[in-house]
Parts: C-alpha cells; sequence; structure tokens
C-alpha cells in the first residue's frame, strides 16, 4: 500500500516524537498510575492510551474513507447524509390487542414520529393462533397479536400506508405477515408498489441467536427468496431482508462477532437470490441491514464504520455488483437492550443517550431508541416518550447532524474501523471454509462463539473487569417493578374474535387456497412456485397464520432448538 | 452434604420467548461448579419439562423466563410434579418477574427467583447452601 496519507518525513518524525512522548507518559505513571491493568472495549478489544498517524499510515483515504454516498461508503450511503434528511425515527411497538397497538402507533406518529415498527408477541413471532394451547398465557405480552387479516387491518387503522414506512419484526411467518400487510394495504386502497417498509425475515439469525425456530434452514432460505424474488417484481420499495447483527449482539456475541455472521447472513442470502436466477444488481438495492449499538461509544461507530465498506467491497468483488446502489449498506439501529438495568432504571436515559449519538454518528438510516423500563416491559407511555424525545434533542440541539462522518480522520476511529473490518474479514473466511453458514450452524460454530463470549463477559462483571453501574460498581437494590399488565381478557377476546372470523369464512375457497399454496410448497422453488401469490389469496380468503404456518410446517418440517450451551 | 454423587441440575425454557443468553450461561456456570447440568433449549412445554426432568432424575429445576407467560408455566409445572411425585425436586426462576408475582410463586412452592442483575456466584451459593442430591440424605 505505501504511505498515502502522511509523507515520508513526517512520519519520521512523528515516530521520533511519539517514541519520546512515550517516555513521558511512563514517567507519569511512576507518579499515578493507570486506573486499570488493561484498557478494552466492551468487545474485550484492548485499545492503547493514545493514536496517532502512525495508527494509519498506510490508510488511502480515497480507497478506504473517501466522500459519502461514494464508494465504499465508509463515510454514509448518501451524499448528503442528515442535512437533506434525518434518520427515520422507529420507535418498536407491540403491545396486547390490535386495537391497543394502533393507539400507541397514532400516539408515537402524533409525537414525532416518522416511522413504524412493529412488535409481534411469541405465538406470532413463532406461527401460532392465541387459540393454539402452545400459546396460552402468551397472547399481547412482548407485542401483539395477530392472527388474521382482519387484526391486521386494525393494527394500521387510519395509516397512511403510502406515506409511512412500516418495520415489521418477524421471522419465520414473515411470508405470511408480510402477505397481510399487502392484501389488507390494497383493500385500503394503496398501491403494493408504493408500499414501503421493511420485513426481519432473516431466518439464519434466528439458528444463530434470536431463536424464534419453525422450519429447518433448507426451506427457511426458500422463503426467504421467495420473498426477495416476489418484491423485486411486485413491491419495489420493500427491504425484504432486514439482516440483523441486533439480536447476535444480544446473545453476547462481541461487535466484531456481530459485524461478520451478519455480513455472512447477507452473503448467504445473495448466494441463494443468485442461485434463484436474479440478477444481483436487480435485488441488492433493497436488503437492509440492522445493527445493536452497544454502550461502548467508539467501537460502535467504528463497527458502522467499518461495516458498511466491507459490505460495499464484498458486492463488488465476491458478486461483481455493478450499480452502486447494490452495494449500499443501509441500516436500522436499535440501542442495546442488554445494556440496560432493573436496578436505577433512570440510569437507562443515559445509556440510551450516548448509544443513540453512537448510532447518529455511525451514520444510521432508522432508530429505535430504549425506553428505560424496556428492560423488564413494554414501554410505558411516558418512558417511550422520553425514548424519542432523546432522538429528537441529537437531531435538533446536538448539533451532531449538521457535518457528515464529523469522526472521519480521528486516529483512533479510523484504526479502530479497520481492526473491526480486518477481524470480522478473518471471521468471514473461516465461514467459507466451514462450508458457508448454514453448515456453520449444522455445526454450531457462530452459537458457541456467541456463548463463549457471552460467559466471558459475564465473568468479567462478577471480577470486576467490566463495569455495570448499579451491578457491580455503586451496587442499588433492584426497585420494585410495576411492570404494565397486560389484561388476561385480552387473550379471551382475541380467541374469541379469531374464532368468529373462522366462522364467517367461505370453507370452499379456502380450501382452493390453501390446495394452491401446497401445491406451490411442494413443487420446486421458482417464480411460478413463489409463495407469495398465493399466500395474499389465502389471506383473503380467510386463512390464519398458524393455518398456514401448520402448512409449513407440514411440508417442509420442523426445527427444535438442539439446546447446546 | 454427605453424599459424593454430583447435584443434577435441568436448566429449562418454558414458554415461546428465545432470550437463551441467560440460561445458557447459568447452564455453564452450574457446570463449572461441579453440577451436573442438562438444558431443555428454548420453547418447552410444561410437560416437556417435567418429563425431562424425571427422565434425567434431577434434583433441581431452574425455569428462565423473559416473555411474562410465567404465572401460566410455572404453576403448571409445579402442578405435574406433584402428579408425579416429585415434589422434592428444588425448583427456581430466573429472568423478569413482576414483584407482585414473586410471593405468588413462592406460595407454589418456587424456592427462589434470581432476578436481573443477580451475579453467578451468588446463585450457585444459593444452589449449594439449599439443595442436597434427592435420596440421598432421606433419613
Amino acid at each position: 500500500m505505501g504511505k498515502k496519507m502522511f509523507s515520508e518525513s513526517a512520519l519520521e518524525r512523528m515516530e521520533k516524537e511519539y517514541k519520546e512522548w512515550l517516555e513521558v507518559y511512563k514517567k507519569a505513571l511512576q507518579r499515578v498510575p493507570e486506573r486499570l491493568e488493561r484498557f478494552s472495549t466492551v468487545s474485550d478489544m484492548e485499545v492503547k492510551a493514545l493514536y496517532t498517524p502512525l495508527d494509519i499510515k498506510d490508510k488511502d483515504f480515497f480507497e478506504d474513507i473517501g466522500f459519502p454516498g461514494l464508494y465504499p461508503f465508509t463515510r454514509g450511503v448518501q451524499p448528503s447524509m442528515y442535512r437533506a434528511r434525518l434518520w427515520t425515527m422507529r420507535m418498536f411497538a407491540g403491545l396486547g390487542t390490535a386495537e391497543d397497538t394502533n393507539k400507541r402507533f397514532h400516539y408515537l406518529v402524533n409525537h414525532g414520529e416518522t416511522g413504524l415498527s412493529t412488535a409481534f408477541d411469541f405465538p406470532t413471532l413463532m406461527g401460532y393462533d392465541t387459540d393454539s394451547p402452545l400459546a396460552k398465557g402468551e397472547c399481547g405480552k412482548c407485542g401483539v397479536a395477530i392472527d388474521t387479516i382482519e387484526d391486521m387491518e386494525i393494527l394500521f387503522k387510519g395509516l397512511n400506508l403510502e406515506e409511512l414506512t412500516t418495520s415489521m419484526t418477524i421471522n419465520p411467518p414473515a411470508s405470511v405477515i408480510w402477505a397481510m400487510y399487502i392484501a389488507n394495504a390494497e383493500n385500503q386502497g394503496f398501491d403494493r408498489k408504493k408500499l414501503g417498509g421493511t420485513i426481519q425475515n432473516d431466518c439464519l439469525k434466528e439458528f444463530i441467536a434470536q431463536k424464534t425456530l419453525m422450519l429447518p434452514p433448507e426451506p427457511s432460505l426458500r422463503l426467504v427468496v421467495d420473498t426477495v424474488e416476489f418484491g423485486t417484481y411486485e413491491v419495489p420499495r420493500w427491504n425484504t431482508i432486514s439482516i440483523s447483527g441486533y439480536h447476535i449482539r444480544e446473545a453476547g456475541a462481541t461487535a466484531v462477532q456481530e459485524l461478520a455472521f451478519t455480513i455472512y447472513d447477507g452473503i448467504t442470502y445473495v448466494e441463494e437470490c443468485i442461485k434463484r436466477g436474479l440478477d444481483v444488481d436487480a435485488f441488492a438495492g433493497r436488503l437492509s441491514f440492522f445493527w445493536n449499538s452497544h454502550i461502548d461509544f467508539f467501537e460502535e461507530i467504528a463497527k458502522m464504520r467499518a461495516s458498511r465498506r466491507m459490505w460495499a467491497r464484498i458486492m463488488k468483488e465476491r458478486f461483481k455488483a455493478k450499480k452502486p446502489r447494490s452495494m449500499l449498506m443501509r441500516f436500522h439501529t436499535q440501542t442495546a437492550g442488554c445494556s440496560l438495568t432493573a436496578q436505577e432504571p433512570y440510569n437507562n436515559i443515559i445509556r440510551t443517550t450516548t448509544e443513540a449519538l453512537a448510532a447518529v454518528l455511525g451514520g444510521t438510516q432508522s432508530l429505535h431508541t430504549n425506553s428505560l423500563d424496556e428492560v423488564y416491559m413494554i414501554p410505558s407511555e411516558e418512558a417511550v416518550t422520553i425514548a424519542l424525545r432523546t432522538q429528537q434533542i441529537l437531531a435538533d440541539e446536538v448539533g451532531v447532524a449538521n457535518i457528515i462522518d464529523p469522526l472521519a480522520g480521528s486516529y483512533f476511529v479510523e484504526a479502530l474501523t479497520d481492526k473491526m473490518e480486518e477481524e470480522a474479514m478473518a471471521y468471514i473466511r473461516k465461514l467459507d471454509e466451514l462450508g458457508g453458514m448454514v453448515e456453520a450452524i449444522e455445526k454450531d460454530f457462530p452459537q458457541m462463539e456467541i456463548a463463549d463470549s457471552a460467559y466471558k463477559f459475564q465473568q468479567q462483571v462478577e471480577k470486576g473487569e467490566k463495569i455495570i453501574i448499579g451491578i457491580n460498581k455503586f451496587p442499588s437494590p433492584k426497585p420494585d417493578l410495576e411492570i404494565l399488565k397486560i389484561d388476561p381478557e385480552v387473550e379471551r377476546r382475541q380467541i374469541e374474535r379469531t374464532r368468529k372470523f373462522k366462522e364467517k369464512r367461505d370453507k370452499v375457497k379456502l380450501q382452493k387456497c390453501m390446495d394452491e399454496l401446497r401445491r406451490r410448497c411442494e413443487g420446486p422453488p421458482c417464480w411460478e412456485n413463489n409463495v407469495m401469490p398465493a399466500l395474499i389469496d389465502a389471506v383473503r380468503a380467510g386463512a390464519t397464520e398458524q393455518e398456514i404456518c401448520d402448512l409449513y410446517r407440514d411440508v417442509f418440517g420442523i426445527y427444535t432448538d438442539p439446546g447446546t450451551f | 452434604m454427605g453424599s459424593d454423587r454430583k447435584l443434577r441440575v435441568l436448566i429449562a425454557k418454558p414458554g415461546l420467548d428465545g432470550h437463551d443468553r441467560g440460561a445458557r450461561v447459568i447452564a455453564r456456570a452450574f457446570r463449572d461448579a461441579g453440577f451436573e447440568v442438562i438444558y431443555t433449549g428454548c420453547h418447552q412445554t410444561p410437560e416437556q419439562i417435567v418429563s425431562t426432568a424425571l427422565q434425567e432424575d434431577v434434583d433441581l429445576i431452574g425455569l428462565s423466563i423473559l416473555s411474562g407467560a410465567h404465572m401460566y408455566s410455572f404453576p403448571r409445572i409445579m402442578e405435574l410434579l406433584k402428579e408425579n411425585n416429585a415434589e422434592d425436586i428444588t425448583v427456581i426462576g430466573g429472568g423478569i418477574f413482576p414483584t407482585e408475582d414473586i410471593p405468588k410463586l413462592k406460595e407454589i412452592g418456587i424456592k427462589e427467583i434470581f432476578e436481573p442483575g443477580t451475579l453467578l456466584e451468588d446463585i450457585i451459593e444459593w444452589v449449594k447452601t439449599n439443595v442436597k442430591p434427592r435420596g440421598a440424605q432421606t433419613s
């Protein structure tokens, strides 16, 4: 590479003076020693006391850093970034019934939220209706229960679905829920070509970390490719996958593991879509990503900057993408739930603010800020308002949105960005050697890497090597938790609504739709057998989420958690 | 103590939530503390959990749950243990619980509830003090 940004003579002088400074530093430490034996990030990456041009002397400004909106996009995906349009303020929300969540959506939009994000309850996430015996006690607890297209209609009542974009955190049943969304939007008079939003639809990270499990990896990937294919032709403004590091990180991964496993999941989806016969430049522009913004400020900024550069290089070099749009890594960010504490919960506002600031400096396209009570419950209205206001204050008062990628050129941030890329690429080579992500998952590789990191972190907390205020430093008793209670009546009412809905259906028509869906599922994966058109017909004819997922389970088989640790 | 037999522990995740970080961390910590550990994996019904506990002849069941469905699954598990004359298996819980639910869970026989922020060493200490191998010390 050679010395690109600094002259030989400047670097020579730098090296000499840096050594001299080190002596001064050591002398100072003789008077007052360093606070810690070892300084490291929350992911346990060691950091030095000082960074200088020597740490980035091999960098090439044009190849490695460059300009926003231009390859390799280290500095951001748009040329204008937040000077033109702020990130989308998108609060993850879902509780109780569709009515309750619809009310929360309106509340958030009325308080300046600029995009919707839906949290479904566990039965919905796992492909069960509320009346399933497996769903007992879960209805509406961690999100909203959606069994039928009728619930979907209530959920989005009064919201303009051509103006607002909607994110839906749904994975194994993503195709079904998306079909309900499209069918409902069309029933309300919206044009599917104008619908914007995201389905998470990232089945690989379910096996790795989030564990909403339904089908084995192969058929899961087939359904993902069906949605990408359908979106490419029919719903062109939709992000068909949100390739997610968030849950990988929450499960205990380091920043590098989050980066590497998520990008490798992305590689796998691209490969699968190409295998289907799709042109990389036709679909890659609709892939989006989702990062965790954890508590270590600079590590997160470096991770996000590195992620854009890595994806751009992979799309260009590995997949020979031609359109710049295909190389853009657009991403959503959520602040780290696992960094919050039930003890002294108001401290969580400070944690979330710092994490949100890192996401903004990292160049996120949209952001969810956790509420102070989100560590133990679905946020109360008061807490969610503070969390949304946190974003608004960062956007309008602090001044950080006025300059594009202001930390570029920081010796430390650039060096850390490089290190993130370097270490993540080592994992990517390892995953290639293992034969790809599906093979790696079957070998339990990413799962065990994450479990190792989670355990190591917990041990560091116990030894006081990693500090959590209120837990192992200034420990504070956990306050009594008054949790936003979901009335048990919610479950009874939802079961009743689904029962009534089922009675009204035209059984013959429904059976015809289900037969067609089964035929497509059993056939070889191709456009003619794409499940999406058949799903849209089926949910219109009244098929419930579980009826369709049962059909999937019947045709494709069931995957259960192997329970390794 | 008296018995040389290692303590046998089942870590189980009832319900549909997939938050298994805590379950897997405590499983490792128990293993490192010298217990024999069986982990069910996520998404277990109360029936599956009790059946595994009986088959594996465990001394302790640690239930990890973060979905809020504990007021359904915990009582059901206790009921099934009673039906199978296995009430001498100690049951503890970890995860997120509204404060008002904790006395209710203790009333049905859950011996201890460990809430967010608890250190592993405190849980291990509790187990060593409070759980003995079943059948070993019946006199």
